[in-house]
């Protein structure tokens, strides 16, 4: 046998690391930038960082990829052909400033309202918005109407908090984890994480969603749900427990408004002259405020008054959930799983939660002083997202979600669902939103909020919305986070007024960001009688040549997340674990080689060249130089900035001065900072005295916020007693009926929009979309990695329909909704609700676009739904068209959509097909030996 | 042709758990990124950004649907590189000795230098788990990280293979199986590891976790212990409601 040749098992692995924060999706995962020559050599996960630990997914690890993308724009860019021909001129920064100014300015000065600005997957919202605040126009959101704030408010609303970025499961104690519409993102590692670390102590998972894949291939139980009937199935789960006495009375009790009194006559909550929620108190029997120390609130309290009998919210519940109507027998086929096997559901979920409950030997004082030697654990714990979100009945499930834990017990209790700070948060001392434009100068206040009524909303004097995504309007009262999926529409329809300018970042709208695809870009075209756009100008950044370019008059091309300054902000969406509040940093760990700027670096020079107040300084002047200099700068309120770690001398956290060396002090310290929740304040959060305490120290909050969980929201009884009749602010009559429906203070279920207004017989089937693992979005694909496991999507259908059509895997299926019809192919998936078919999310691409080749897979095979899904319902009886949207908050009803399935001949390339469009940067090399250093 | 080792002092290999991994790619992308970077010729990629992308991968992960005789389907994420095995035909259809196994741990590698690209290993490995680096014209597969695990340039934490490192779920296991108080080994046994279609003799080092029972739970009527009623109307539920709070 030859010997064995010399191998060198220590080479060097990189000149340099450099730790930083992922950007390849939302999760925000710590990352370890290894650095050769200057260039990236390598990119794993960052062991010390708290939302990761070391571990990186698929997406993480390509950021070296999407780095050195063909697709990442080269310079700024002035439209010269008509648009959507991809025709443009590179031009100077100073051009395309000039131009933006020329534009902004004038709108600003006369009508501020006819700037749009909205920024799609941004990461920098407190700073985007802040900048729109300034600038004065009330239009300005994120993604999060089309994205899950169906999830997001029913949480706050509900307990302060939500899943994902509000909360996530007690990891270390939980034995029952169940999951709802969660698809393989929201979160990406750390749900992988737990899940891991659960199974390794033999801890079971129940999945609940249509499609057995990610997660839910790995649960021990799946129950494969038919779409939209999640909030039935866990109505039926309330009934099951509640008829057994399977819930927690002491922890209803306690800390929810279960025990206060609703007036008998209006529906609302009873309060003293303070405002203070009153509940009667079991020592006494009498009427009493709900947090008064000793308080003993009673779930069965009454109390008499005026010929009236006022009882306990409660009372309601078991009214409610008792009845026939969410037992298990009577739910079973809507939902489409049997009834035994959801009371068996709920049978586990009321025997983990009550027969393995547990005690931690930790002691700690509630709000109302009272002391407490343990703290109760009850290991069941849940997490859900997109997948029961975006329905139109969305807003409801989502409650119906959180009365079930609640129920149970387990709500920032060991074992069970914890926050992360700032979370939890009272929805009362979130902003109220704003609209009061004054040309300029800056709104009367933050754009996005929580109504807590008719006077809340985002009306003009005359009734009519004062937003052009008409959010805080009747149509959608308590839509916290806009409705990004309307604006174009409303825009275009001059409904409610028309504007001058839309400018975006980072939103992919003429794509699959949109509904109705295809009627977007014709609305981005669309000229008048005067031969001018009906939009008039588009001013678009991003880091890549995404379809959404063609179809802008000015680029401003962002670097990539390597090249950036960024901050994940307490003030925003930050990267805090239940035990700890923490922020992160990006910085430039490579310059960036093209003549591109960083969004938020350009709009602090924006903000000067507009004069806008917190950009310049008293003598005119440029405040921040650079998106760096505002996130240690920037002052919120007194000691409060963008980041909360390392202030004043450094050793400050959350409150402090400003120091100047602050992101140096980020990056010793890995680019992120973390404080832990001091011992006995970590659960129990909104009741206990010490992490309240905590909070305000930490700047969370001015004063403590200790609160009752929402079971009964009563800003929803304020907008239904409005559409019976009481009160100024007055619905249109065509809404009344839709709110005194839907705004129900008490979470029911309804039928999806679709379902009632389509024909079942003709339309059978449920169609769903869900992000693959291994991809954000549509910027996967310009991935020379990515793209190599998720390239092509079929149109995943049940054997049954497989069987019926005779379908082979990589036949071609005609897929109709009541709006249009595509042609794709199709393939075979068993583990799939018979009723539902689905696909990848985002992986069809526009010929020409993300520098991908014209025959690119996913612009001949590939293919979005959304070119079957409209922002607006179809007709109805009365004439009106309403919005494809959940009637409380608005969010994009995605998973509405039905369809029907037919075998079509083979076609050359999947429909509908796109002419391609002229790529600003050319084509991606064929071949990739990619290694850099020596 | 070539001669495996009679013995190796170690057996390095992995633990991959079917039960846990929710096939993320996670392993398959930190694998590509490492070994583009080190060991050998870069993974290269044809067809990078074009209509028929194709590039060498040292690890893939496959998706399986099940049928089981009774109940739901279920799908099955499976992580697949080479299993470094004892017997490995690999190395010994080899004809020049660029593929050989390490005598110290196991590993199985290619000598690039050596190696003239005639695929015979590939053909004679019954998991396919070598490719053919197009670029390069070299016979690509798993190092099993020899370069990170020995590594002294990276902290002793860090010297693992990089799926190992990246999995976020933890489903991938690294270590010895040569030690029977490894890790690796009373996972094996704990959990019953099984190796690859150990039919074709190979003797795999690597083993796989098997998912664990699915679907389980029974059906329950409405007597059943747990959900014993106390109450079917509203009025008899507040009536227990009265005697359960005189009790707490």
């Amino acid at each position: 046998m030859k010997d064995q040749p010399f191998l060198d098992t220590s080479p060097e692995v990189s000149d340099e690391v450099r730790k930083t924060t992922c950007y390849m999706c939302a999760c925000r995962c710590g990352i370890d930038v290894h650095l050769k020559d200057g260039q990236v050599a390598y990119i794993e996960g960052n062991k010390d960082h708290p939302v990761n630990q070391g571990v990186l997914c698929a997406k993480g690890s390509a950021g070296i990829m999407q780095v050195n993308a063909p697709s990442r724009l080269q310079a700024p860019l002035k439209r010269v052909g008509p648009r959507g021909s991809g025709e443009f001129e590179e031009i100077s920064w100073d051009e395309a400033l000039d131009l933006a100014v020329s534009w902004l300015k004038p709108i600003r000065e006369k009508n501020p309202e006819k700037l749009a600005f909205f920024t799609g997957r941004d990461q920098s919202q407190s700073f985007t918005s802040f900048w729109a605040q300034n600038y004065g126009t009330p239009n300005y959101a994120a993604h999060g109407g089309f994205c899950s704030v169906n999830m997001a408010a029913a949480g706050i609303y509900t307990m302060g908090g939500a899943f994902w970025e509000f909360g996530q499961p007690d990891w270390d104690y939980t034995k029952l984890f169940m999951i709802f519409g969660v698809a393989e993102d929201h979160d990406s590692n750390p749900i992988k994480m737990g899940i891991g670390k659960i199974k390794a102590r033999g801890a079971k998972i129940i999945g609940v969603n249509p499609i057995r894949t990610g997660y839910n291939a790995v649960a021990d139980e799946w129950v494969g749900i038919t779409p939209g009937t999640d909030g039935l199935l866990i109505l039926a789960m309330v009934h099951e427990l509640l008829k057994a006495g399977k819930i927690d009375l002491h922890y209803l009790a306690q800390y929810t408004n279960a025990p206060v009194l609703l007036d008998a006559e209006t529906g609302l909550l009873m309060r003293n002259e303070d405002g203070k929620q009153l509940v009667i108190d079991r020592a006494t029997g009498k009427l009493t405020a709900f947090d008064q120390k000793g308080v003993s609130p009673d779930l069965k309290g009454n109390h008499s008054a005026d010929g009236l009998v006022h009882k306990t919210v409660f009372h309601s519940m078991v009214e409610r959930y008792l009845s026939a109507e969410y037992a298990p027998d009577a739910v079973a086929e809507k939902v489409g799983i049997s009834a035994g096997r959801i009371r068996a559901i709920a049978a586990e979920l009321a025997r983990v939660a009550f027969d393995e409950a547990f005690e931690l030997d930790q002691e700690w004082t509630d709000f109302r002083g009272e002391h407490h030697t343990k703290m109760v654990g009850r290991p069941v714990s849940f997490h859900s997202m997109r997948g029961i979100s975006a329905h139109s009945n969305g807003f409801q499930t989502c409650r119906a979600l959180h009365v079930l834990q609640i129920f149970l017990g387990t709500v920032e209790v060991p074992g069970g669902f914890r926050f992360k700070p700032p979370y939890p948060k009272p929805s009362e001392i979130h902003p109220k939103p704003h609209c009061k434009v004054t040309p300029g100068a800056p709104l009367d206040g933050p754009h996005l909020g929580f109504v807590h009524g008719p006077d809340d909303l985002a009306l003009k004097e005359d009734g009519s919305p004062a937003r052009i995504d008409k959010a805080f309007t009747w149509e959608n009262p308590m839509s916290a986070h806009g409705l990004m999926h309307m604006v174009i529409s409303n825009a275009y329809a001059g409904d409610p007024y028309k504007i001058d300018t839309l400018f975006m970042y980072m939103a992919n709208m003429s794509w699959n960001s949109s509904m109705n695809t295809k009627g977007v870009i014709d609305m981005l075209t669309d000229k008048d009688e005067n031969g001018d756009y009906v939009i008039p100008q588009i001013i678009y950044s991003d880091a890549y040549s995404s379809e959404m370019i063609a179809y802008a008059d000015l680029i401003l091309p962002d670097t990539t997340f390597l090249e950036r300054h960024d901050c994940i902000s307490l003030l925003d969406r930050p990267i805090c674990e239940a035990d700890a509040a923490a922020d992160a940093i990006r910085w430039p760990v490579i310059e960036p080689d093209r003549n591109v700027r960083g969004f938020q670096s350009v709009l602090c020079e924006l903000g000067a060249k507009l004069d806008l107040p917190g950009f310049v300084n008293k003598d005119g002047s440029q405040k921040y130089t650079d998106y760096a200099d505002y996130i240690v700068n920037h002052v919120r309120k007194p000691g409060i900035g963008p980041l909360a770690g390392f202030r004043g001398d450094g050793t400050n956290s959350g409150r402090g001065d400003v120091n100047p060396k602050q992101l140096d002090r980020y990056i010793e310290n890995g680019g992120f900072f973390v404080e832990h929740i001091p011992a006995g304040a970590n659960y129990y959060k909104p009741w206990n005295a010490v992490y309240q305490d905590w909070a305000v120290k930490m700047g969370l909050f001015d004063s403590p916020q200790p609160y009752l969980f929402q079971l009964y929201v009563e800003p929803m009884r304020k907008f239904q007693r409005a559409a019976e009749g009481h009160g100024k602010r007055q619905p249109p009559e065509h809404l009344r009926e839709r709110i005194k429906l839907t705004l129900d203070p008490l979470p029911f279920w309804y039928p999806t929009f679709e379902d009632t207004q389509i024909d079942e017989n003709e339309f059978p089937m449920h169609a769903l979309t869900q992000r693959p693992m291994a991809m954000y979005h549509s910027w996967g694909t310009q991935n020379a990695w990515l793209r190599q496991i998720h390239g092509v999507n079929p149109l995943y259908l049940p054997t049954k329909v497989m069987q019926k059509n005779t379908f082979k895997d990589g036949d071609w299926a005609k897929v109709t909704s009541a709006h249009g019809s595509i042609v794709v192919p199709v393939a075979e998936m068993a583990a799939l609700n018979e009723n539902t078919v689905w696909t990848w999310n985002a992986i069809g691409k526009r010929k020409g676009a993300w520098a991908l080749d014209e025959n690119a897979p996913e612009a001949t095979k590939g293919f979005l739904l959304n070119h079957l899904i409209h922002e607006l319902q179809p007709p109805k009886g009365d004439g009106l068209r309403w919005a494809n949207s959940d009637p409380v908050t608005g969010q994009a009803a995605w998973f509405d959509l039905r369809v029907k399935i037919e075998k079509t001949t083979t076609p050359t390339e999947s429909q509908p097909n796109f002419a391609t469009i002229k790529s600003p940067v050319g084509q991606g090399p064929s071949e990739l030996t990619w290694k850099v250093g020596k | 042709m070539t001669q495996l080792p009679t013995s190796t002092d170690r057996k390095l290999g992995l633990v991959i758990d079917l039960d846990t991994c929710v096939g993320c790619h996670a392993c398959v992308i930190s694998c590509k990124g490492w070994n583009t970077e080190n060991y050998g010729a870069p993974l290269s990629d044809q067809s990078a950004y074009g209509g028929n992308p194709s590039g060498t991968f040292l690890n893939r992960v496959h998706s399986y649907e099940v049928q089981p005789e009774e109940g739901a389907a279920q799908l099955i994420h499976f992580p697949k590189s080479c299993l470094h095995c004892e017997d490995a035909p690999c190395v010994t259809v080899c004809p020049t000795g660029a593929s050989y196994k390490r005598v110290e741990d196991g590993i199985v590698l290619v000598n690039e230098s050596d190696c003239i690209g005639c695929g015979l290993c590939a053909w004679a490995c019954p998991y396919g788990a070598r490719e053919l680096d197009a670029a390069e014209g070299v016979m690509k597969k798993c190092t099993l990280c020899v370069d990170r695990i020995y590594n002294e340039n990276l902290p002793e934490e860090d010297r693992e293979p990089a799926c190992v490192r990246t999995c976020p779920a933890g489903a991938r296991h690294f270590g010895d199986f040569a030690d029977p108080d490894s890790h690796v080994s009373k996972l094996t046994a704990e959990r019953g590891g099984m190796d690859l279609m150990p039919e074709q003799g190979t003797k795999p080092v690597n083993k796989y976790l098997p998912p664990r029972p699915k679907d389980k739970m029974e059906e329950i009527e409405i007597l059943a212990p747990l959900l014993t009623p106390i109450a079917v109307e509203p009025k008899g539920f507040m009536a227990w409601l009265d005697k359960t709070l005189e009790k707490v």
